[in-house]
Protein backbone atom coordinates (compact mmCIF):
# COMPACT_ATOMS: atom_id res chain seq x y z
CA UNK A 1 0.00 0.00 0.00
CA UNK A 2 1.03 4.03 -0.57
CA UNK A 3 2.36 5.47 2.08
CA UNK A 4 3.36 9.65 2.64
CA UNK A 5 6.77 10.28 3.56
CA UNK A 6 7.17 11.76 7.08
CA UNK A 7 10.71 13.95 6.99
CA UNK A 8 11.93 15.15 10.11
CA UNK A 9 14.15 17.97 10.30
CA UNK A 10 15.30 19.74 13.60
CA UNK A 11 12.15 20.05 15.74
CA UNK A 12 9.84 19.76 12.52
CA UNK A 13 8.47 17.42 10.59
CA UNK A 14 8.38 17.51 6.36
CA UNK A 15 5.19 16.22 4.50
CA UNK A 16 5.26 16.39 0.68
CA UNK A 17 2.38 15.29 -0.48
CA UNK A 18 2.82 14.27 -4.26
CA UNK A 19 0.15 11.81 -4.94
CA UNK A 20 -3.44 11.96 -5.97
CA UNK A 21 -4.58 10.67 -2.21
CA UNK A 22 -7.54 8.40 -2.19
CA UNK A 23 -9.89 8.69 1.20
CA UNK A 24 -8.16 6.28 3.22
CA UNK A 25 -4.11 7.23 2.65
CA UNK A 26 -5.55 10.77 3.61
CA UNK A 27 -6.90 9.49 6.58
CA UNK A 28 -3.35 7.23 7.16
CA UNK A 29 -1.26 10.41 6.85
CA UNK A 30 -3.36 12.44 9.16
CA UNK A 31 -3.24 9.06 12.03
CA UNK A 32 1.11 9.32 11.19
CA UNK A 33 1.31 12.39 11.23
CA UNK A 34 -0.73 12.53 14.76
CA UNK A 35 1.61 9.85 16.20
CA UNK A 36 5.05 11.37 14.71
CA UNK A 37 4.57 14.93 16.13
CA UNK A 38 3.57 12.76 19.93
CA UNK A 39 6.78 10.49 19.36
CA UNK A 40 9.55 13.31 18.12
CA UNK A 41 7.97 16.14 20.03
CA UNK A 42 7.91 18.19 16.83
CA UNK A 43 7.20 22.09 17.66
CA UNK A 44 6.20 22.73 13.65
CA UNK A 45 4.27 20.41 10.99
CA UNK A 46 4.87 21.63 7.32
CA UNK A 47 2.72 20.22 4.69
CA UNK A 48 3.45 20.95 0.94
CA UNK A 49 0.56 20.33 -1.35
CA UNK A 50 2.41 22.47 -4.59
CA UNK A 51 1.86 19.28 -6.73
CA UNK A 52 -2.15 18.48 -5.59
CA UNK A 53 -4.32 19.52 -8.25
CA UNK A 54 -7.14 19.52 -6.33
CA UNK A 55 -8.17 19.32 -2.67
CA UNK A 56 -11.91 18.50 -2.07
CA UNK A 57 -13.93 18.34 1.15
CA UNK A 58 -12.33 15.49 2.31
CA UNK A 59 -8.59 16.34 1.79
CA UNK A 60 -9.24 19.79 3.33
CA UNK A 61 -10.70 18.73 6.87
CA UNK A 62 -8.08 16.03 6.78
CA UNK A 63 -5.49 19.10 6.70
CA UNK A 64 -7.88 20.64 9.13
CA UNK A 65 -8.25 17.77 11.55
CA UNK A 66 -4.19 17.63 11.80
CA UNK A 67 -3.44 21.28 12.60
CA UNK A 68 -5.99 20.66 15.31
CA UNK A 69 -4.39 17.59 16.24
CA UNK A 70 -1.09 18.88 16.19
CA UNK A 71 -2.01 22.24 18.23
CA UNK A 72 -3.18 20.41 20.96
CA UNK A 73 -0.12 18.39 20.94
CA UNK A 74 1.60 21.61 20.95
CA UNK A 75 3.18 21.71 17.23
CA UNK A 76 1.99 24.69 15.03
CA UNK A 77 0.99 23.36 10.95
CA UNK A 78 1.70 25.56 8.16
CA UNK A 79 -0.04 24.46 4.61
CA UNK A 80 2.45 25.67 1.94
CA UNK A 81 2.31 25.81 -2.23
CA UNK A 82 -1.60 25.68 -2.35
CA UNK A 83 -1.63 26.51 -6.22
CA UNK A 84 -4.40 29.27 -7.36
CA UNK A 85 -7.30 27.58 -9.03
CA UNK A 86 -6.85 24.94 -5.76
CA UNK A 87 -7.22 28.04 -3.80
CA UNK A 88 -9.98 29.50 -5.70
CA UNK A 89 -11.91 26.12 -6.03
CA UNK A 90 -11.76 25.83 -1.92
CA UNK A 91 -13.31 29.00 -1.31
CA UNK A 92 -16.31 28.68 -3.29
CA UNK A 93 -16.49 24.97 -1.93
CA UNK A 94 -17.41 26.86 0.97
CA UNK A 95 -13.85 25.48 2.49
CA UNK A 96 -12.05 28.37 4.23
CA UNK A 97 -9.40 26.06 6.28
CA UNK A 98 -10.07 27.89 9.88
CA UNK A 99 -7.11 27.44 11.96
CA UNK A 100 -4.56 26.41 9.68
CA UNK A 101 -2.14 28.76 8.78
CA UNK A 102 -0.30 29.06 4.94
CA UNK A 103 2.54 30.52 3.20
CA UNK A 104 3.26 31.07 -0.50
CA UNK A 105 6.21 28.45 -0.25
CA UNK A 106 8.43 26.56 1.75
CA UNK A 107 10.63 28.67 2.36
CA UNK A 108 8.21 31.24 3.47
CA UNK A 109 6.53 28.52 5.77
CA UNK A 110 9.94 27.33 7.50
CA UNK A 111 10.17 31.11 8.18
CA UNK A 112 6.98 31.03 9.76
CA UNK A 113 7.25 28.19 11.70
CA UNK A 114 10.35 29.64 12.93
CA UNK A 115 9.70 32.54 14.20
CA UNK A 116 6.31 30.97 15.75
CA UNK A 117 8.32 29.03 17.61
CA UNK A 118 10.53 31.89 19.05
CA UNK A 119 7.82 33.67 19.68
CA UNK A 120 6.15 31.17 21.75
CA UNK A 121 9.29 30.62 23.93
CA UNK A 122 9.72 34.44 24.09
CA UNK A 123 6.24 34.59 25.56
CA UNK A 124 5.43 31.92 27.63
CA UNK A 125 9.27 32.22 29.63
CA UNK A 126 8.70 28.35 30.50
CA UNK A 127 11.72 27.91 33.01
CA UNK A 128 11.84 24.18 32.74
CA UNK A 129 13.53 23.81 29.17
CA UNK A 130 16.20 26.04 27.38
CA UNK A 131 14.23 27.83 24.74
CA UNK A 132 17.81 28.33 22.73
CA UNK A 133 18.44 24.67 22.32
CA UNK A 134 15.17 24.53 20.05
CA UNK A 135 16.85 27.66 18.01
CA UNK A 136 17.85 26.73 14.83
CA UNK A 137 21.42 28.01 13.71
CA UNK B 1 -27.78 18.58 -27.56
CA UNK B 2 -25.68 16.33 -29.17
CA UNK B 3 -23.05 14.23 -27.76
CA UNK B 4 -20.08 13.76 -28.39
CA UNK B 5 -18.61 10.97 -26.67
CA UNK B 6 -19.95 9.68 -23.73
CA UNK B 7 -18.51 6.98 -20.78
CA UNK B 8 -19.92 5.17 -17.66
CA UNK B 9 -17.71 4.55 -14.63
CA UNK B 10 -18.41 2.10 -12.52
CA UNK B 11 -18.19 4.17 -8.13
CA UNK B 12 -17.36 1.61 -5.68
CA UNK B 13 -14.43 1.86 -3.63
CA UNK B 14 -12.58 5.11 -2.53
CA UNK B 15 -9.78 4.47 -5.24
CA UNK B 16 -12.86 4.54 -8.16
CA UNK B 17 -12.97 8.53 -6.31
CA UNK B 18 -9.44 8.81 -7.74
CA UNK B 19 -10.25 7.01 -10.63
CA UNK B 20 -13.05 9.66 -11.54
CA UNK B 21 -11.01 12.71 -10.66
CA UNK B 22 -8.34 11.32 -13.26
CA UNK B 23 -10.99 10.58 -16.11
CA UNK B 24 -12.76 14.12 -15.35
CA UNK B 25 -9.50 15.74 -15.28
CA UNK B 26 -9.12 14.49 -18.94
CA UNK B 27 -12.32 15.08 -20.46
CA UNK B 28 -12.48 18.75 -19.14
CA UNK B 29 -8.59 19.03 -20.94
CA UNK B 30 -10.30 18.04 -24.06
CA UNK B 31 -13.59 19.94 -23.44
CA UNK B 32 -11.21 23.13 -23.68
CA UNK B 33 -11.71 24.03 -19.81
CA UNK B 34 -9.15 26.33 -18.31
CA UNK B 35 -6.93 25.76 -15.72
CA UNK B 36 -9.44 27.21 -12.80
CA UNK B 37 -12.66 25.38 -14.32
CA UNK B 38 -10.97 22.09 -14.90
CA UNK B 39 -10.22 22.51 -11.43
CA UNK B 40 -14.09 23.32 -10.75
CA UNK B 41 -15.05 20.46 -12.45
CA UNK B 42 -13.01 18.13 -10.80
CA UNK B 43 -13.64 18.80 -7.34
CA UNK B 44 -17.11 18.91 -7.63
CA UNK B 45 -16.99 15.12 -9.31
CA UNK B 46 -14.84 14.25 -6.60
CA UNK B 47 -17.47 14.96 -3.55
CA UNK B 48 -20.32 13.84 -5.66
CA UNK B 49 -18.33 10.40 -6.26
CA UNK B 50 -17.90 10.01 -2.54
CA UNK B 51 -21.52 10.72 -2.00
CA UNK B 52 -22.04 8.00 -4.46
CA UNK B 53 -20.02 5.65 -2.81
CA UNK B 54 -20.73 6.59 0.76
CA UNK B 55 -24.30 7.34 1.20
CA UNK B 56 -25.40 6.02 -2.26
CA UNK B 57 -23.68 3.05 -1.54
CA UNK B 58 -22.07 2.84 -5.34
CA UNK B 59 -23.28 3.63 -8.35
CA UNK B 60 -22.01 5.03 -11.26
CA UNK B 61 -21.02 8.17 -13.01
CA UNK B 62 -21.96 9.08 -16.84
CA UNK B 63 -19.57 11.62 -18.64
CA UNK B 64 -20.60 13.37 -21.63
CA UNK B 65 -18.98 15.52 -23.70
CA UNK B 66 -21.36 17.86 -25.24
CA UNK B 67 -22.27 20.76 -27.62
CA UNK B 68 -24.84 23.19 -28.23
CA UNK B 69 -24.50 25.31 -30.78
CA UNK B 70 -20.99 26.55 -30.66
CA UNK B 71 -20.11 25.89 -27.16
CA UNK B 72 -18.89 22.73 -25.81
CA UNK B 73 -19.56 21.27 -22.24
CA UNK B 74 -18.59 18.78 -19.61
CA UNK B 75 -22.10 16.95 -18.26
CA UNK B 76 -21.53 14.12 -15.28
CA UNK B 77 -24.48 11.86 -14.44
CA UNK B 78 -23.96 10.61 -10.88
CA UNK B 79 -26.58 7.71 -10.65
CA UNK B 80 -27.02 5.21 -7.77
CA UNK B 81 -29.88 2.80 -5.91
CA UNK B 82 -29.28 3.97 -2.32
CA UNK B 83 -31.59 4.31 0.43
CA UNK B 84 -32.57 7.75 -1.46
CA UNK B 85 -32.70 11.47 0.65
CA UNK B 86 -35.62 12.26 2.45
CA UNK B 87 -35.28 16.32 2.09
CA UNK B 88 -33.24 17.11 -0.93
CA UNK B 89 -33.43 21.22 -0.14
CA UNK B 90 -32.30 20.12 3.69
CA UNK B 91 -29.32 18.08 2.09
CA UNK B 92 -28.54 20.88 -0.26
CA UNK B 93 -27.56 23.49 2.97
CA UNK B 94 -23.93 23.79 4.00
CA UNK B 95 -22.63 22.39 6.80
CA UNK B 96 -25.49 19.19 7.11
CA UNK B 97 -24.53 16.39 7.39
CA UNK B 98 -25.71 12.70 8.03
CA UNK B 99 -21.68 11.10 7.91
CA UNK B 100 -18.78 11.72 9.06
CA UNK B 101 -18.37 14.67 6.67
CA UNK B 102 -18.21 18.70 6.34
CA UNK B 103 -22.09 18.70 4.94
CA UNK B 104 -20.24 20.75 1.70
CA UNK B 105 -20.46 18.18 -0.70
CA UNK B 106 -23.49 18.65 -2.28
CA UNK B 107 -23.98 22.91 -2.01
CA UNK B 108 -20.30 23.00 -2.63
CA UNK B 109 -20.30 21.02 -5.90
CA UNK B 110 -23.45 23.29 -6.85
CA UNK B 111 -21.60 26.42 -6.34
CA UNK B 112 -18.77 24.83 -8.79
CA UNK B 113 -20.70 23.98 -11.88
CA UNK B 114 -23.12 26.07 -14.33
CA UNK B 115 -25.99 23.52 -14.04
CA UNK B 116 -27.31 21.34 -11.17
CA UNK B 117 -29.95 18.77 -10.94
CA UNK B 118 -30.74 16.39 -8.62
CA UNK B 119 -33.68 13.81 -7.82
CA UNK B 120 -33.58 11.73 -5.13
CA UNK B 121 -36.23 8.75 -4.18
CA UNK B 122 -36.41 7.05 -1.09
CA UNK B 123 -35.69 3.73 -1.35
CA UNK B 124 -34.77 3.97 -5.05
CA UNK B 125 -32.12 6.38 -5.42
CA UNK B 126 -30.58 9.59 -6.52
CA UNK B 127 -29.22 11.27 -9.36
CA UNK B 128 -27.39 14.23 -9.62
CA UNK B 129 -26.35 15.97 -12.76
CA UNK B 130 -23.58 18.21 -12.93
CA UNK B 131 -22.54 20.57 -16.81
CA UNK B 132 -19.95 22.72 -17.08
CA UNK B 133 -19.39 24.94 -20.29
CA UNK B 134 -16.49 26.01 -21.69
Amino acid sequence: MDRIPILKLRDLLLVTIQVDMHDRLAMQLQDELTSRISETGARGVLIDISSLDIVDSFIGRMIANTAAMARVLDAETVLVGMQPAVAITLVELGLTLPGVRTALDVDKGMALLESGSRGTAGTTGSGSSSPDARRPG
Amino acid sequence: MPVVRAEAVELRSAADVVSVRQIVRTWAIEAGFTLVDQTKMVTAASELARNTIDYGRGGLARLELITEGTRRGLRIAFEDHGPGIPDVQQALTDHYTTGNGLGLGLGGAKRLVNEFDISSRVGEGTRVVITRWK
